[in-house]
């Protein structure tokens, strides 16, 4: 029985530090594979395809369902999660499997990017409902399905980063924030109580790297996996910026 | 950070995150180490909701009781009374504290939580953010966790793996030693106890629901440092999977709670399109054999019913694959289970809004783990009990969920308790966040009672251990044997899973003790693909696979020695459950000298509820 495989072209960088360089794979073809398995395949016998023992590929990955973020490469040019990206689909693009790191977070070893930036900012932004403890004080606040129909939408965001690789504004060495920060913005200030630190979280959205960057080109929209409202979070955003800009304004405030 | 006391959290999810924020919360600071940055934890992946009495279910007559009977009868008996009679207790009060921060669960007209059916009742108890509770859940923790880092008492160690915990000359857990996934640095960790909150270990079994980082590896390394596991041999195995090729996916129990059906053709080896076969000529076996619970059975019967219809011939075009059905449910129902039938769709390219989704059963949940014990306490009933008096934990008490380790805390999926040998749907997440909230003030009030503070231990203690690392590693990247980590694991997860998940029997187990006694052989003559100092995942993977292979025996032991069947245990050779003499935990030390584990039994005291049979079918 002859085996079909199929090549895969991997993008490699051994150290944060080094400069990167191209291998190419011969992968054996089995019904229903995605890249996840296709870097498996690679892993448990890394050779290339003109038979050199290489160090294993190294890449980032963990439900293999696309929930917790974690798989994000580029993949034939396009930004996705590796685990839900399907090998059939690819190889009806293109012939040749392209993988790469994403090229908007500092690479820690080949497919593996450092996106500590992003939970930083979540940190910047004061990503959180300030509760008073853990102690039994009763329910939360009531909210309609509606309300949270928009909030589910936003919890959904994993942190993958799709969303600013696509982005024209946001760069390795700036501090754009991007989509992802507005969107979790406007999910804590839509809630009743996260809602107490909006003023905290505007001034922020405010300042350097914020939303007036926004060159409203919405191709994060575009690429989001878990399809969260962005532009509908941009413009909200922006609304509650303006706003707060007017009120800061005649109260005096800084 | 060097202030003292202070504590260690192994583990970024629900469990080690709810303790994190409890622990925080008392003043004590928090070091909190995980392979994954937390956010991506595995929780992130339950689907289907949380378990807890409320307002609505009382006044159909359901009670925190009824919660706590459930789960021991779903149990088999087997989980201890007193820790369950505290959880069901507390999860109203959790499910509101997780409403006040922040979690969007799903609301009815007038804007209350909402609820759905799940297996093992008939009461709709089960409260839900869509089709991707945990991630919710996950990320309300996520959040508060990291006000208390802004605030200066949470270090966070991400990428971080634990490799084994330090005892000190009595025996006292001192700290951890840990070594960062991407530098590969090795370093010792003071702290006056340490919270392991490390999951389950799917990946034991190759393929399962789980993530990749779900090894079971550091409990197996808490094991091996004198850690006792209680029923290892009682793994779940989930009815409705979408069998894959790097994992198998899961469809969660909500499909069948909001009226998903479970069929078969009636004609063996029918290869008809689903939709072709009309409605008579469809077997709809688990509504047949179970008229009350009909599909939502316990998951162990469940799982059982499938497997076997599809050993008779029945499976979807004779193979092994059964229907799972929601095309009938209304679309507003759909919608509710939109973030599920999104990965189903996804992953094989159908859409099961129009077309039967394929599943069948996969490895999913550990019910076994680190062994421990709580200080039970008498008290006096609220309303819904049904005794006058009944056995709760004992509030802060610094024994709860303590191993026989002092200083060592085992909480969540990792830790043996609550579910007994078969965890009812939608208790995990309960029983992690509980866990992190109730004993989480256990673990502060222990170490601010802690005399022997880790900060005055001596060096060498840590260097010691340090080096005792070191050693295993250098070891491990400088053999050139002839055998591959990963083939090794194939075999593993194919042996553990022929021989050790859906039914058991003892000639294919001690088969399988034969087959990992080779194994450890082969481990002990294996090549590293990359043997450099920076990141290397080779090696993770391959330190991993041993401590896999040595908590893979003791599943394996268990599992023989337990002649009966009980739960998800089930033995084909022994098909009753025989209380006398099995009502009782399999408790497992590791034996350092002879690399093998010994087994005891351990009485299951019955504080409230009486023994009796577990029958779902009238
Ligand atoms: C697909 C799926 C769906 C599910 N749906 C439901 C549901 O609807 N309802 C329900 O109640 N339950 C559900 N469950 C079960 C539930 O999700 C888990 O039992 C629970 O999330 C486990 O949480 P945990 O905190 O114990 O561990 P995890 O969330 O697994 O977290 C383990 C943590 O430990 C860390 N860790 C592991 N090893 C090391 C190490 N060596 N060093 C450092 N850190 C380490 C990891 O990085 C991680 O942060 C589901 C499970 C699966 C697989
Ligand atoms: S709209 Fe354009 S500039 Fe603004 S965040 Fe999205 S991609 Fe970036
Ligand atoms: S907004 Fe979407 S693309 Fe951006 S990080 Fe979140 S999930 Fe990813
Ligand atoms: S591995 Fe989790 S999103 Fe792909």
């Amino acid at each position: 029985m002859s085996t079909k495989t199929f090549k895969v072209k991997v993008k490699r960088q051994d150290e944060a530090a080094s400069a990167s360089y191209w291998q190419t794979f011969d992968v054996d073809y089995t019904p229903n594979m995605n890249v996840i398995s296709t870097l498996q395949k690679i892993a448990a016998k890394p050779v290339t395809a003109d038979g050199k023992d290489v160090a294993p590929v190294v890449w980032d990955c963990g439900c293999l369902e696309e929930v917790c973020g974690a798989c994000t490469m580029v993949i034939n040019g396009r930004a996705c999660q590796a685990c839900s990206t399907l090998v059939d689909d690819l190889l009806e693009e293109a012939s040749v499997i392209q993988i790469e790191p994403m090229s908007k977070f500092p690479v820690v070893r080949d497919l593996w990017v450092d996106r500590a930036r992003m939970f930083n900012n979540l940190k910047r932004i004061k990503g959180w409902v300030p509760t008073d403890g853990t102690y039994d004080l009763g329910a939360g606040p009531q909210e309609t399905q509606e309300e949270q129909d928009l909030r589910y939408a936003y919890s959904r965001c994993m942190t993958c980063g799709c969303c600013l690789e696509a982005c024209p504004q946001f760069t390795k060495d700036n501090d754009f924030m991007g989509a992802q920060i507005f969107a979790q913005t406007d999910y804590f200030n839509s809630h009743a109580t996260g809602k107490l630190l909006a003023d905290d979280r505007l001034d922020v959205i405010m300042g350097e790297g914020g939303i007036s960057d926004c060159g409203n080109s919405q191709n994060c929209v575009q690429v989001c996996p878990k399809e969260l409202p962005l532009l509908n979070a941009i413009a909200s955003v922006g609304r509650q910026a303006t706003i707060y800009s007017i009120k800061r304004f005649f109260t005096g405030k800084k | 950070m060097s202030d003292h006391p202070r504590v260690i959290v192994v583990g970024g999810g629900l469990a080690g995150l709810a303790a994190t924020v409890r622990i925080a919360e008392q003043g004590v600071p928090v070091d909190l180490f995980s392979m994954v940055p937390v956010k991506r934890s595995h929780s992130v992946c339950a689907q289907g909701g949380i378990n807890a009495c409320n307002e609505v279910a009382r006044q159909q007559g359901y009670s925190e009781w009824q919660h706590m009977d459930e789960t021991l009868y779903g149990g088999d008996f087997l989980n201890h009374q007193p820790p369950v009679y505290e959880m069901t207790h507390w999860a109203p009060k959790i499910i509101d504290l997780l409403d006040r921060m922040g979690v969007p669960f799903n609301r009815t007209a007038e804007g209350f939580r909402d609820l759905r059916l799940f297996g093992g009742s008939l009461f709709k108890r089960t409260h839900f953010s869509g089709a991707s509770t945990g991630q919710q859940l996950l990320y309300a923790l996520d959040e508060q966790t990291r006000r208390y880092e802004d605030k200066g008492l949470v270090e966070n160690y991400e990428f971080w793996e634990f490799l084994w915990p330090v005892l000190d000359e009595n025996g006292v857990c001192k700290g951890i030693i840990a070594q960062d996934q991407r530098t590969m640095e090795m370093k010792a960790f003071r702290a006056d106890a340490v919270v392991m909150a490390t999951g389950g270990c799917g990946v034991v079994y190759g393929k399962s629901t789980m993530s990749v980082i779900c090894t079971g590896a550091a409990a197996a390394r808490c094991y091996e440092a004198g850690v006792k596991l209680g029923n290892p041999e009682m793994i779940q195995v989930h009815p409705t999977a979408i069998p894959g090729e790097d994992k198998c996916r899961l469809m969660s129990e909500s499909a069948r709670g909001e009226g998903g059906r479970v069929w078969v053709p009636r004609k063996k080896g029918d290869d008809r399109k689903p939709t072709d076969i009309p409605e008579e000529e469809r077997w709809y076996f688990l509504e047949e054999r179970y008229p009350k619970y009909g599909n939502l059975v316990p998951r162990d019967i469940a799982t059982r019913e499938i497997f076997s219809v599809c050993e008779e011939g029945y499976g979807v075009g004779g193979g092994r694959m059964a229907y799972l059905d929601i095309t009938h449910l209304p679309i507003e129902t759909k919608d509710k289970l939109a973030a599920i039938l999104e990965i189903y769709e996804k992953f094989t390219g159908d859409d099961p809004r129009f077309v039967p989704m394929k599943i069948f059963p996969a490895v999913h949940y550990s019910m076994g783990g680190l062994y421990t014990e709580y200080e039970a306490e008498e008290r006096l009933p609220v309303p819904g009990d049904k005794l006058d008096k009944v056995w709760g934990m004992k509030d802060g008490d610094p024994k709860n969920m303590m191993t026989n380790v002092e200083g060592l805390y085992a909480f969540g999926e990792v830790n043996y308790q609550y579910h007994g040998a078969t965890r009812l749907g939608a208790n995990a997440l309960l029983s992690c966040i509980f866990d992190g909230l109730f004993c989480g003030s256990s673990v502060a009030n222990y170490v601010k009672a802690c005399e022997d503070k880790a900060a005055d231990k001596p060096e060498a203690l840590y260097q010691k251990f340090l080096d005792q690392e070191k050693a295993k590693i250098d070891k491990l990247i400088n053999m050139n044997g002839k055998f591959n980590p990963y083939e090794i694991h194939a075999r593993l997860g194919d042996e553990m899973t022929a021989s050790c998940t859906v039914v058991k029997n003892e000639e294919r187990m001690l088969q399988c003790y034969e087959a990992l006694k080779e194994m450890k052989a082969q481990y002990k003559d294996i090549k590293l693909s990359d043997t450099g100092d920076y990141t290397n995942a080779n090696l993770v993977f391959s330190r991993a696979l041993g401590d896999m292979i040595v908590y893979a025996e003791a599943i394996l032991l268990a599992s023989i020695e337990r002649k009966e069947s009980r739960g998800s245990h089930f033995r084909s050779d022994f098909p009753d459950r025989i209380d006398d003499p099995f009502h009782k935990t399999a408790v497992c030390s590791y034996d350092v000298e002879n690399d093998k584990p010994i087994l005891e039994w351990e009485d299951v005291p019955l504080h409230m509820v009486e023994l009796r049979k577990r029958d779902y079918s009238k």
